[in-house]
């Protein structure tokens, strides 16, 4: 036996593929398609070797080079306004976007997804998807703050469901909670469209001081290219390409080994380190190493840099010593970033990893020939211009239709179906109604899974679950802070794309205009079926196309995001369902409004009009019924209500607002009572006059740019002039009952608190245990 | 070079003169989390807070300790067994031990840490549910009269928030009985025993009442808007704050 582990391969150098251009190669194996193996050979000009082809086909694979959206994702930065440019630092093409939150500070935020490991491995791919997020937060140079997790598994009694849930759930927490970030919020969807491709997003945010900022980028001729944090291992490999990439079917052999395995400890001591690093400027340009691990970093660091870069790989530290030189490039491990630094504080550098006994190894330089050369103990296996890796990968358009079916369904409105039948009207029916929103799958409440998170740690976080936004304080001084929320509706955006799209941009705008704070900035993560079906792929162009225009008109840019594609079993794809994140920003999180009612005697405002829009509804959802349009979208309406909340938080005139969105007003209205357990009396003839609605549809009905808040009896008059002046629909529907333990509606059954708190918290234990 | 104001230093305190000359020492472990939460809570309570890293071979002129909750070293031993070995760790144990009777606070996996270091007895294994679990806790304070419980009053309730994974209290009956007779539950679950602890028990003391170990969070408790509240909404976000400012009078002695 030989200790000379790196003699072991026939290693394929650039100078023997010159000699063999007819070598075979697996580039079908590794995901490459012949247009795209034909391609790497002329941009090569010969056969690549081993290890640049291991480059290629990671980096060119749909998860690292959005082949099939590039197109249509360029409009997000098209379509930007002045006065979206006006607070963005950093915008999309980095890591992560940032914006300027004023007094100096800076905020970076991006949502994510690890949708197909999750399904794999529910525990590691959940818990890994946090990592990665954070590390793309600290690649900006900034500390991360909190987490939040938007998920989506399938029907909630299906066998599958609790193995996806109990490991997703688990694995979030085991990884977000050992790192020390709150978890201050997300969402939870059961539907079965997403029983084999579960969505697992994860959502990061960060906060640093302006001059902190960092860049992925390699410049400065002579300047050292270091690795650093866990040891790469044969975890991952192919993960970005293999797996994020194609659809599951029973066809190819088990994919298990591809999913990566994540150490929080590790990562947890790599954000001291990182922040230790920043703080004594002690690197020139830094990135995380995520999907495509080493072939990512060293491409998009030379390529974002001034020159070139040189590589030895067997300088990699090693898990496991028989990986070959194109697992080490393709390698996913966890917990590695790559820096350049320059000779000067080499020493300083060290001195910071010893501190925090973080493994290193110095791989290189930074040159300015503007290749990136791998070596393999001083035979070059990798001689590229990285530009041809990380950026110019191929791009495709798509061929995308209209779907035929999407008239049928749009025409199956939900009113007047066989569903539909039977719609409740008298008392008890209505009382029974709300009681069955309030403890279905998607309306019940997910404490079952906030609990398992910490909340708390940093001691900044102002309010988190069940609130309608999750919000941080930045600045212990001054209370500066910011607020996040996410949201989506596949049943709506099944309906219509392009609208669904702008309701979930809606829908998380008005989230967080409820809790007082101005939104500022979006991330978003597109999951969506293969864009290889020309009725995905127009879902996917026209929510890009509806997400672009709302944003524009909402004035808040895209900073950043994420797309997920090939989420079908077989030729069923799940409902498109783009996640959007919104941030805003609070002058001081003591101002956020909480969403539920405290104070007895308060009145209760329902702001905004009720139509009869139920289609695409959790009731209808309740019926089994979907079909239809998606209630409006009316932007200049969301825009007005968010300053109305926004200035009612900042001058004091309301102490709870709640959003209107899924479940409409009764979801609403059972949420704010139960938050304090505090009830009130509600009486909505007036709204069904004004509105021309009966009172199931009062309740029901999802229409949008609505919110409900409580205004203590000092501020009321002057509330109500704000609304007049600004011309918004309010109307006093009740008031704040603190006494009587029950939600009154009029013409519906007293519904007692304790009755439905039964009802809404007994749900996910009752499948979940 | 530039300077990050970290989030979690900073907060402007009228101090008091008197309690800021009290330095109360927090120790970092890799992997601790409660780090800056602890310093905070120091700070409002009137105090001067000393960060602490583990590797330190001295403990410096720190009138107390807290030794803070996180993960040290992923607890993916026995939480707190690998700390416990720190060349810190010595020197607070010689000091807990020594006739000056350093006051030592162990939160959460500090509280694992001080267990695994024998100054307090018994042990924390994983909850009874097998889960993480967070939620604002109620508690009943046993024996005021400990060094960092004196601002209580025996059987007052309070409210802090509670987190942890490997959370469930276990000792042999003999020592539980013995804990119970020499008055060294500090702390008892009220209403939800979240872990499974035996005889409800939240928190211990040693035999002198200079340390005390308790799963749940009073550092997280300390600043009105950043804290639990009661299941009605009202705030109670500032119920752990007695753990801090009752050190302090203990240090500067008599009356605040």
């Amino acid at each position: 036996m030989t200790t000379e582990t790196t003699k072991k391969f026939n290693i394929d150098t650039v100078e023997h593929a010159a000699k063999t251009p007819d070598t075979e190669l697996p580039w079908a194996e590794l995901g490459l398609k012949q247009n795209e193996f034909d391609e790497i050979v002329k941009v090569l000009g010969r056969r690549p070797t081993g290890a640049e082809l291991a480059m290629y086909s990671v980096m060119w694979s749909e998860h690292c080079s959005y082949k099939s959206s590039k197109n249509h994702l360029r409009q997000f930065g098209e379509k930007v306004t002045e006065e979206m440019k006006k607070d963005m630092l950093v915008g999309i093409g980095e890591n992560a976007g940032v914006t300027n939150l004023g007094d100096g500070w800076a905020v970076t935020f991006k949502i994510e997804s690890h949708n197909s490991p999750s399904f794999v491995e529910p525990y590691q791919g959940a818990a890994t998807g946090i990592g990665g997020i954070v590390r793309d937060i600290i690649s900006m140079g900034a500390r991360p703050v909190a987490v939040m997790d938007p998920l989506r598994f399938g029907a909630i009694d299906h066998p599958d469901t609790a193995r996806v849930m109990h490991g997703a759930v688990a694995g979030i927490g085991g990884y977000g909670n050992c790192l020390g970030l709150p978890n201050i919020g997300g969402e939870m969807v059961f539907d079965s469209v997403y029983q084999g491709n579960p969505l697992v997003n994860a959502l990061a945010v960060g906060v640093m001081r302006h001059e902190d900022i960092r860049l992925a980028n390699a410049s400065g001729k002579g300047n050292k290219v270091v690795l650093f944090g866990a040891r790469t291992g044969g975890d991952g490999i192919g993960g970005a390409s293999v797996l994020a990439s194609e659809s599951f079917d029973d066809t190819k052999p088990s994919k298990r080994p591809a999913v990566q395995v994540g150490d929080p400890f590790a990562e947890k001591v790599l954000i001291e380190c990182c922040l230790e690093l920043f703080k004594g400027s002690l690197v020139e340009g830094i990135q995380d190493l995520g999907a495509a691990g080493i072939s990512c970093a060293t491409s998009e660091l030379a390529s974002n840099g001034d020159g070139g870069m040189e590589v030895e790989l067997t300088s990699v530290l090693l898990r496991d010593p028989t990986l070959t030189p194109g697992e080490i490039l393709m390698s996913e491990s966890q917990e590695r970033m790559m820096a350049v630094v320059t000779p000067e504080n080499i020493e300083a550098f060290e001195a910071v990893m010893d501190k925090w006994a973080v493994e290193y190894s110095w791989l290189g330089e930074v040159t300015d020939t503007g290749r990136l050369i791998i070596t393999w103990e001083g035979e070059v296996i990798v001689d590229v211009d990285p530009r041809t890796v990380a950026h110019d990968g191929p791009v495709y358009d798509r061929p995308f239709a209209r779907p035929e079916w999407q008239d049928s369904v749009q025409a199956n409105s939900f009113t007047g179906s066989v569903e539909d039948a039977g719609r409740p009207s008298a008392p008890t029916e209505l009382a029974a109604a709300v009681t069955e929103l309030v403890a279905s799958p998607n309306m019940c409440s997910k404490s079952w899974i906030t609990k398992q998170y910490d909340r708390y740690v940093g001691g900044n976080t102002a309010m988190a679950f069940p609130d309608d936004a999750g919000v941080v304080r930045v600045d212990e001084e001054t209370g500066l802070g910011v607020a996040l929320a996410t949201d989506a509706n596949g049943r709506y955006t099944y309906l219509e794309p392009y609208q669904g799209a702008q309701l979930a941009l809606a829908e998380a705008y008005r989230n967080v205009a409820t809790s007082g704070a101005v939104p500022m900035a979006v991330s978003d993560c597109l999951n969506f079926g293969s864009p290889e079906d020309p009725d995905v792929m127009w879902q996917l162009a026209e929510a890009i196309r509806g997400l672009s225009d709302a944003c524009m008109e909402l004035g808040i840019p895209v900073t950043g995001g994420n797309v997920s594609l090939y989420n079908q079993t077989g030729t069923t794809p799940i409902h498109p369902s783009p996640v959007v994140a919104v941030l805003g920003k609070l002058d001081d999180v003591a101002r956020r409004t909480p969403s539920g009612w405290r104070e007895d005697g308060q009145a209760i405002y329902l702001l905004g009009t009720t139509a009869a829009e139920l289609d695409g509804s959790e009731w209808s959802n309740l019926r089994g019924h979907l079909g239809g349009l998606p209630p409006k979208v009316d932007l200049a309406a969301e825009r007005a209500l968010g300053e109305i909340l926004i200035n009612a938080s900042r001058d004091g005139m309301v102490d709870a607002a709640h959003d209107l969105s899924e479940g409409g007003l009764a979801a609403a209205l059972v949420e704010s009572s139960l938050r304090y357990g505090v009830g009130a009396r509600i009486a909505l003839e007036e709204l069904m006059e004004r509105d021309g609605v009966d009172l199931f549809t009062a309740l029901f009905s999802e229409s949008q740019a609505r919110a409900i808040v409580s205004v203590p009896r000092s501020e009321e008059v002057r509330f109500k002039d704000m609304c007049t002046a600004r011309g918004f629909a309010h109307l006093r529907i009740g008031v704040v009952d603190a006494a009587g333990g029950k939600l009154e509606i009029n013409g519906v059954d007293e519904l007692s608190l304790d009755a439905l708190r039964e009802a809404h918290e007994a749900t996910l234990p009752k499948y979940f245990g | 070079m530039t300077s990050i104001p970290l989030i979690g230093e900073a907060v402007a305190v009228a101090a008091e003169p008197r309690l800021a000359g009290a330095k109360i020492g927090v120790v970092t472990f890799p992997g601790t989390l409660d780090d800056r939460d602890a310093a905070r809570a120091v700070r409002l309570a009137g105090g001067t807070a000393v960060s602490l890293w583990h590797a330190d071979s001295e403990l410096g002129d720190v009138d107390a300790v807290i030794i803070p909750g996180g993960f040290s070293y992923g607890d993916y031993l026995r939480a707190g067994a690998i700390s416990r070995f720190a060349p810190l760790m010595s020197k607070i144990i010689d000091a807990a031990n020594s006739d000056a009777k350093l006051p030592v606070l162990g939160i959460c996996n500090g509280f694992q840490i001080l267990t695994e270091s024998h100054l307090l007895p018994g042990s924390m294994i994983k909850n009874d549910h097998l889960k993480f679990i967070c939620r604002d806790q109620t508690l009943r304070v046993e024996n005021a009269n400990t060094a960092w419980t004196v601002d209580y009053t025996d059987g007052q309730e309070i409210i802090v928030p509670l987190k942890n994974q490997d959370g469930q209290y276990i000792a042999d009956e003999k020592t539980l009985d013995a804990l119970e007779a020499e008055g060294r539950v500090v702390f008892r679950y009220v209403g939800f025993n979240p872990n499974g602890s035996r005889r409800d028990i939240a928190g211990i003391s040693n035999a002198a009442g200079n340390v005390v170990g308790l799963m749940p969070h009073p550092e997280h408790a300390v600043e009105a808007g950043f804290g639990p509240e009661s299941l009605n909404g009202e705030p109670r976000d500032t119920d752990g704050l007695g753990f801090f400012t009752s050190v302090l009078t203990k240090i500067v002695g008599g009356d605040k």
